[in-house]
């Protein structure tokens, strides 16, 4: 009984490997384990023995037989792996080719800039406050402390609508609507386009500024150092920025300083300008109303194709104005 | 404003190197914009005297001279110049010179003579633009010294970009006073000034009939000096190096001074002057042609010199051709004079003119000058061509004369601006090294008494800085604004334009800034009915009008890149555009795309399908889902768009933006070969946001429906969702047409439109029965709305 058994096994297992589909496992099935199998015929021959024999051989052929169910099981798992593995071959797709529907533009890097600062300043508390880029002659000019004969005029080349209203030069008559219009403590910043008469490889008729000012009772110029110093650290990451005050003047300011920076993550270390500032003369905190005596403020305006020029490797001006999407597109 | 740094150390020298001295100037405000020497670099360049000349054997043109450098024996040199004749001294480029250029002079034979050198022109050496012949050298020059040494080209030129309230900087001495400041070195004057006692008089009268733009008015008259002299080399040199062209000798004279000490001159030719000087405003319409041969027709509020002939000098800018003085002038009148900032400030610009004098009076001048500059002139010229002097015609009112500011200056103050304590005695001396007087009131507090030339003090801001400057603004503290902590403002229905952009970009757009000036054309093609508003000084024509529209600019943007190879482009522009509005300017924010090319981009599985207005549209839409802004399409007739294919965007009964494809015939002219499709709304509406008012889920089961309605082609598809919005039950949440059929198996000029309606209550399960009779209700209202069967 043993070696017929152990030759059954034998016999399942030789045609086991020989088995290649799924359709001939089953018929192995049939031939060993199916009704008319095999097992079947030998479980059937037990009756002919004696009832002592009956359970030893019973249990033998039992595990004889769960030993090809376990071949044929292990057959059958290796034929469906084996299957699964040809259909998911043939299912493979050049990964490398492109994705469907990618199509992702950018914004202007100059808005990014104003972007950037904008959120800076917002972490301090700054708000954004707006003007027209039609402006009059009060508030581009005569509140700033630049009366008509200024020679300061002459600097501005400012495009004419007629006698008295121009392209605003500068954001700063934002200043003066913010305060007009407002009471301190005022903390603002004025981003926007503004316009010179000027037009050649260093300058366009159109550029962007942003103007900021704080009027509060004890502001000094002390905080604003602190001020400019860290957005300019900030605004370029680079906590070793240089950066350096120079006296300068801007009839709406006194003192007024010049701000340059150096650094050697770009440029090549040399001072470069930056940004003008100063504390708001008291006359033009008269001229929208604010007492000096009580009030002081300080204000900047920062170039923000500079800015952009400078942090994003930018080699000339004009790039920003043409729209090659060659250009932008490195903007993402 | 170009110094030279030897002139300056003649008042006061501090051991800096040009570089030191920059850059003291720079961080005390005075920014230094470059420092060359000179002179570009040369060597090996000396004095030479021409021994003898003799014709070249083989050239007509060339000469074989003798020259003299100061060595054993003279060089033989082969040279070109016309001008060369024995006895005159030149500089001479001995073999081993290296000129401007890096050219070096070796040995040479030229037609077989041999030549040791090379006689130099100014230009060869860099000291003049173009020359005529070779440099004359003084007879006094000594043979073979160095030619650098000898005309101090290795002189440091600093130039200044000098703000317009430095106006005393204007010259060697307002420098000089700076740097002595600075570098806390002593400052003297390196010569002495006298009047010259007068050798005759004169009989020029002065009358001023403005003395509120000229309070003081100084003249004397010059009689037999010898005409037409050459002006020294050493005097042409200084005037060269700070840019300024030598002209005559009397002319060099007045520039001289100009430049040594900011008091602008003129030189009048007494012979040709016609009675009384009057000092006076102009007459409307009074002519006046100016040296540099301009006619003039005058306004009244210009301030001018005149004679009995009328105006002969715009006072303080320039003077009048007619009264020049010239290589026959025998007698000359030097007018040194103060006019008020004020009565110079813009009539040079009205006219047309900047000259270094209106640069200097528009910024303002040491009234105290005039006397001073005065005698330095007439000392120039009696020590350079002799001559004598008249008695000085002064004419002077004392209550229009600047007086001497004096201002008020507290410590306390001080510390507020500055946020720093300045010891008492740190601000006085820093306000005496400028030359202020300083007078101690009580402590802490003084009276500062400005100098005559500091006319831009007024203001106790104006000491601070002065105090802030000197010290040095790096070494000033820092320290953080302490404010009370406050949240700000969060609106929620205020929506940020970066939601916009946002909104574009992930749709594959790219920001693009267009200038807000365009070409006159194109601004009336797009202004609709709006007035446009022009530059009164445009850059150009194409430049020339404030765009009523932000379409011309992207349009341009469009162009560009086609031109450039780009097949498919998405731009968009946020800004203001503009029109007159009444007496004042609409100048209102819009958003604006552009779109052409195919649809999606070149990709290996997707066709290209060129893009059509159901992209466009389908971009607007997005932009006002961010604002969830309701709003009805409606047809337009936009002058600048497709008939057929264009809508305006109306919210709330207001037009806020159009979209469609451009006009064929624009987008032709602009030279793009396929249709162009463009939006331009109002930024504001699609800023103001909804607050959200959540709505309960239904929590039984939605049931969904397909209907399929065949209708008349030129029926608009609105027509049907109002008849659905307005007649469906409440249990029907939301509908979309997911088909359009237009073809074979319809009638001709029919459609068919496929809807999917959902259906859901909050409250309970919808019933067979419900959905039913409300799908029959909707087919109803439809068809009788629209005229829609259902298919």
């Amino acid at each position: 009984m043993q070696e017929r058994l152990q030759a059954l096994v034998e016999e399942a297992r030789e045609a086991l490997e020989k088995v290649e589909a799924l359709a001939d496992l089953d018929t192995l099935r049939v031939r060993f384990l199916g009704k008319k199998g095999a097992f079947t015929a030998l479980m059937k021959g037990l009756g002919q023995m004696s009832p002592e024999e009956r359970p030893k051989a019973g249990q033998i052929i039992n595990e004889a037989k769960q030993t090809v169910q376990a071949l044929l099981n292990e057959k059958r798992a290796a034929l469906e792996a084996a299957l699964l593995e040809k259909r998911l071959a043939a299912e493979a797709v050049d990964i490398t080719l492109p994705g469907r529907d990618v199509d992702i533009g950018g914004v202007h890097p100059v808005t990014r800039t104003l972007e950037r600062i904008e959120r800076l300043f917002a972490q301090a508390g700054f708000t954004v406050a707006q003007g027209p880029e039609i402006e009059d002659d009060w508030h581009n000019f005569e509140a700033l402390n630049i009366p008509e004969t200024h020679p300061a005029r002459a600097m501005h080349d400012t495009f004419y609508i007629n006698e008295k209203e121009v392209l605003r030069t500068h954001t700063s008559g934002v200043q003066i609507r913010v305060m007009e219009q407002g009471e301190p403590p005022i903390r603002i910043i004025a981003p926007g386009r503004v316009y010179r008469c000027d037009s050649d490889q260093t300058h366009t008729p159109m550029f962007h500024q942003v103007e900021g000012l704080v009027v509060e009772k004890n502001a000094n110029f002390a905080q604003l150092k602190t001020l400019i110093i860290d957005f300019l650290r900030r605004f370029f990451e680079d906590d070793n920025l240089k950066v350096r005050f120079r006296p300068s003047y801007f009839p709406f300011t006194e003192p007024s300083a010049e701000v340059d920076i150096a650094t050697d993550l770009f440029g090549d270390g040399r001072w470069m300008e930056v940004l003008g500032c100063g504390m708001v003369h008291p006359n033009v905190l008269r001229n929208v109303g604010i007492d000096p005596e009580t009030y002081q403020g300080f204000a900047f305006g920062l170039g923000v194709e500079r800015l952009t020029m400078l942090r994003y490797g930018v080699n000339d001006l004009r790039l920003f104005f043409e729209n090659d999407l060659r250009f932008l597109q490195q903007f993402k | 404003m170009k110094v030279s740094k030897h002139w300056i150390e003649a008042w006061t020298r501090p051991q800096w190197s040009a570089e030191e001295m920059s850059e003291a100037l720079s961080l005390a405000g005075l920014e230094v914009d470059e420092v060359a020497l000179a002179a570009p670099p040369f060597s090996g360049v000396v004095v030479g005297q021409v021994l003898s000349v003799e014709k070249h054997p083989d050239a007509d043109k060339l000469n074989v001279t003798q020259v003299d450098v100061g060595e054993e024996a003279p060089l033989q040199i082969v040279c070109g110049a016309r001008n060369v004749r024995p006895g005159m001294k030149a500089p001479c480029a001995k073999v081993g010179a290296v000129l401007p250029g890096g050219f070096k002079i070796k040995k040479a034979k030229l037609r077989g003579v041999p030549s040791f050198g090379m006689l130099c022109s100014a230009s060869e050496l860099g000291l003049a633009e173009q020359a005529d012949g070779l440099m004359e050298l003084p007879a006094d020059a000594p043979i073979g010294e160095d030619l650098r040494a000898y005309l101090d080209l290795d002189d440091p030129v600093i130039d200044i970009d000098l703000t317009p309230n430095r106006g005393d900087c204007l010259s060697h001495e307002g420098i000089a006073r700076e740097v002595s400041a600075l570098a806390e070195t002593p400052f003297e004057q390196p010569y002495t000034i006298k009047p010259v006692d007068a050798a005759f008089e004169s009989a020029i009268d002065v009358v001023v009939e403005a003395p509120e733009a000229c309070p003081r008015y100084l003249g004397v008259e010059v009689r037999g000096f010898k005409n037409g002299m050459e002006t020294p080399l050493w005097l042409q040199e200084r005037l060269r190096r700070c840019g300024v062209r030598s002209i005559s000798l009397v002319v060099d004279i007045t520039n001289y001074v100009l430049l040594e000490l900011g008091q602008p001159m003129h030189a009048f030719d007494a012979d040709t002057l016609q009675g009384k000087i009057v000092v006076r405003m102009a007459k409307e319409g009074e002519q006046l042609t100016t040296l540099d041969g301009k006619q003039l027709t005058l306004k009244p509020n210009t301030l001018v010199i005149a004679d009995a002939s009328g105006p002969i000098a715009l006072a303080g800018i320039m003077g009048g051709e007619a009264t020049a003085v010239s290589e026959k002038t025998q007698r000359i009148f030097f007018e040194a004079a103060h006019f008020t900032p004020t009565a110079i400030a813009g009539r040079a610009r009205q006219y047309g003119l900047h000259t270094d004098s209106s640069h200097r009076f528009e910024r303002g001048v040491d009234p105290e000058l005039p006397e001073k500059a005065l005698w330095r002139a007439v000392d120039l010229l009696l020590e350079l061509a002799g001559g004598e002097v008249s008695q000085v015609v002064r004419r002077e009112s004392a209550e229009h004369l600047p007086a001497p500011t004096m201002i008020r200056l507290h410590q306390e103050k001080i510390e507020r601006v500055i946020g720093m304590v300045f010891p008492a005695a740190l601000v006085e001396s820093l306000l005496k090294r400028l030359h202020f007087e300083v007078k101690a009131v009580e402590p802490g507090v003084w009276d500062v008494t400005a100098p005559s030339w500091r006319f831009d003090m007024a203001i106790e801001e104006d000491l601070i800085e002065e105090l802030a400057r000197l010290y040095g603004y790096n070494r000033l503290p820092e320290s953080a604004v302490h404010a009370p902590m406050q949240l700000g403002q969060l609106p929620e229905t205020q929506l940020d334009e970066d939601r916009l952009r946002t909104a574009l970009v992930e749709r594959g757009y790219h920001e693009v800034i267009t200038y807000s000036f365009i070409d006159r054309d194109s601004a009336e093609r797009f202004a609709l009915e709006r007035q446009l508003v022009s530059l009164a000084n445009p850059l150009s024509e194409d430049l020339s009008t404030m765009r009523p529209s932000l379409l011309p600019g992207l349009l341009k943007a469009l162009a560009y890149n086609q031109k450039r190879q780009q097949l498919r482009v998405r731009v968009f522009e946020l800004g203001r555009v503009f029109a007159r509005d009444g007496e004042g300017y609409a100048q209102q924010h819009r958003i604006g795309g552009a779109i052409y090319g195919s649809r999606k981009p070149l990709h290996w599985d997707t066709p290209v399908e060129i893009v059509d207005f159901f992209d466009i549209k389908g971009d607007v839409e997005a932009l006002l889902a961010a604002a969830d802004l309701d709003v009805v399409f409606e047809p337009t007739s936009h002058p600048a768009l497709h008939p057929g294919q264009s809508a305006q965007v109306v919210h709330d009964g207001t037009v806020i933006g159009w979209l469609g494809q451009l006009h064929p015939q624009l987008y032709k002219a602009n030279k793009i070969a396929q249709p162009v499709f463009v939006f331009e709304l109002a930024l504001e509406p699609l800023l103001q946001a909804r607050l959200p008012q959540a709505q309960p889920v239904s929590r039984f089961p939605e049931v969904l429906r397909d209907l399929a309605f065949v209708v008349n082609a030129d029926v608009p598809v609105a027509r049907l969702d109002a008849a659905i919005a307005t007649h469906a039950p409440a249990i029907l949440k939301q509908w979309q047409w997911f088909d359009l059929y237009e073809g074979d198996n319809l009638p001709a000029g029919k459609k068919s439109l496929a809807v999917k309606l959902r259906f859901s209550d909050v409250e309970r399960t919808l019933e067979d029965a419900d959905v039913e009779a409300a799908v029959n209700q909707i087919i109803e209202s439809v068809a009788r709305e629209t005229g829609a069967q259902l298919r």
